[in-house]
């Protein structure tokens, strides 16, 4: 069973605030899922490494921007909550 | 004959015959899916639907059109449709509006064809009953009691219950292949990679995949041709072409995997699979008994590297950029509340999983060990399709259950997933062909039979072997 402390830590980690009745839930629910992947433990160890796995999977595009239709980029920027002008409006860090 | 009762085929002969209109066919439906208790759609698109009826019905009258110009659609509220909201059945998006089209639904606009609305589905597809939905639950037109299966409820549900002629939907690990064996139509979930992701909310992207849902296979077969291909918005998308397969029953090899008969399987489903892969063998087929040995470790490992996927792609709902934002002092208040209170249970249950998988200390247990099971699995159907052409098998282990039955539980309803996770974490194609029914319809069981469907996996982008293979069994059925 995972602690309710632990709980909140994984909460606080993942941006995410729950009530007391979400935290014993989720207390609850966590302890199970944890425990049925300990199932897990029994698969055989594979000769390649986890890394190997990750290197097939990527299939990555250079990091360069695509260029959007204007009225694309505009519908984008009407849908963001706060904004002043073409900028998003953030609400301070500390 | 009503006409919204037909096939892709048979509703393009009657425009092309001018047996009805496309105006007239798509106003019959609107008001069908209006008066519908089934809660299969979240969103009528009426405006749109009416407008590119009009545009189709000036296309038909040139008599250059497309099989699928005019024909009425659902599309599942987690593909993009521009100009109209866009939920993905959860509240922190319950009033974005969707800036741009999904590339599948520019190739089904481009072919012509008619959006009626936005299908229901869990909170951004994690589920396998629409329950997660934070918009109801989508009832089954078999027995409104019963779940529609999920997480793409919704687009299974209209199809079955005749709201629209075929639908899309998305799998990531189940969520074509099982509603569509609840709901008792075909559903094909592509191999990853097969048809653009752009413009799909994403869930796990390592696993999601957009498919269709139709009536028969000839019509998942035309909606499936005009979605699949390369597209330069989706790096994981595949550049190919579907050739038609000749694969006849007669000499098809066709596996069995053992393990997906052991314990915890509806009676009655297995008796009806197995009635599937006898037709399969009176029809010529040679069957041949395999072992997926991993299999067993298939749900444990899914949902390890689908929550962990899970807890980054919704690290974009924070509050700033779109969506649901709660008004707070600071930034980290913006992103707590905003989530906190825009995300269901469903959704914060998996992002906690995949946070917790992901974090110091834990990592090598939990993700870095699924990922190499993940491999092990990916290894047993590489050896499989060594010997046989395709695998036969469930796609759940029970039929359609109760609405509220498992919805407490969310193990138990993971285990609604057990067949079809391995195929996804292959990324192997898997379709779902309706193979029976259970319970007397004459017997007072409250239902006309609950469908059952039999799963047809196939190797990577041998989505045609699937579908001419599943034609032919069709008819048998």
């Amino acid at each position: 069973m995972i602690s309710k402390d632990e709980v909140k830590r994984i909460a606080k980690l993942a941006r995410l605030e729950l009530t007391d009745i979400e935290i014993t839930k989720m207390q609850k629910d966590l302890s199970a899922i944890l425990d049925y992947f300990n199932w897990l433990k029994k698969a055989p160890k594979i000769k390649t490494g986890g890394e190997r796995v990750f290197a097939e999977n990527s299939a990555l595009r250079r990091d360069e921007a695509i260029p959007q239709r204007r009225e694309v980029v505009e519908k984008i920027i009407a849908s963001v909550p706060d904004k002043k002008d073409d900028y998003i409006k953030v609400k301070t860090i500390l | 004959m009503n006409f919204t009762e037909l096939t892709i085929k048979q509703t393009h002969e009657g425009l092309k015959n001018k047996k009805f209109s496309s105006k007239e066919l798509t106003l019959a439906y609107l008001q069908k899916i209006k008066k519908s208790d089934l809660n299969a759609f979240l969103i009528i698109t009426e405006g749109l639907a009416l407008a590119e009826a009009d545009e189709a019905d000036k296309k038909i009258a040139t008599g250059n059109f497309s099989e699928l110009t005019g024909v009425p659609c659902a599309i599942k509220d987690a593909i993009l449709v521009e100009g109209e909201k866009c939920t993905a059945g959860s509240k922190i998006l319950e009033n974005y509006v969707a800036p741009y089209d999904a590339t599948v639904i520019k190739k089904l606009k481009e072919k012509g064809a008619v959006i009626l609305g936005k299908t229901n589905t869990d909170e951004f597809t994690m589920g396998a009953s629409t329950e997660n939905s934070a918009f109801g639950v989508t009832k089954n037109p078999h027995d409104k009691t019963r779940v529609a299966g999920g997480s793409s409820g919704g687009s299974a549900a209209a199809v079955a219950a005749d709201e629209a002629v075929y639908s899309l939907g998305s799998d990531t690990g189940g969520s074509i292949r099982q509603p569509a064996s609840f709901c008792g139509v075909v559903g094909l979930c592509p191999t990853y990679g097969a048809v653009s992701r752009y413009g799909l909310i994403a869930h796990a992207s390592s696993f999601d995949q957009i498919g269709p849902f139709g009536k028969n296979i000839d019509d998942v077969k035309t909606v499936f041709n005009a979605i699949y291909g390369k597209d330069k918005m989706d790096a994981t998308s595949a550049n190919l072409e579907f050739r038609i397969s000749n694969l006849e029953l007669k000499g098809c090899r066709i596996g069995v995997p053992k393990e997906y008969f052991m314990k915890g399987i509806d009676k009655d489903v297995e008796k009806i699979i197995k009635n599937a892969v006898k037709k399969a063998e009176d029809g010529g087929a040679e069957i041949i008994e395999i072992s997926l040995p991993s299999s067993e470790y298939a749900l444990a490992c899914y949902y390890i590297l689908g929550p962990s996927e899970i807890s980054a792609n919704l690290a974009r709902f924070d509050g700033i950029k779109y969506g649901l934002s709660e008004p707070a002092e600071n930034l980290l208040d913006v992103y707590l509340k905003s989530r906190g209170r825009g995300l269901g249970a469903e959704p914060k249950r998996r992002i906690m999983i995949g946070t917790y998988c992901l974090s110091s200390g834990y990592y090598d247990a939990y993700y870095k060990k699924a990922q190499e099971v993940r491999e092990l699995i990916k290894q047993d159907f590489k050896k499989a399709f060594e010997k046989v052409d395709l695998l036969f098998c469930p796609v759940s282990p029970f039929p359609a259950f109760k609405i509220g039955e498992k919805a407490d539980d969310p193990i138990s309803m993971y285990l609604a997933d057990i067949y079809t996770v391995a195929v996804k974490l292959s990324g192997l194609p898997g379709l779902s062909l309706p193979a029976g029914k259970i319970g007397n319809p004459s017997a007072g069981s409250g239902h006309d039979g609950l469908p059952v469907g039999l799963q047809i996996i196939g190797n990577y982008f041998k989505e045609n072997k699937i579908l001419a293979i599943a034609s032919q069994l069709e008819k048998m059925l």
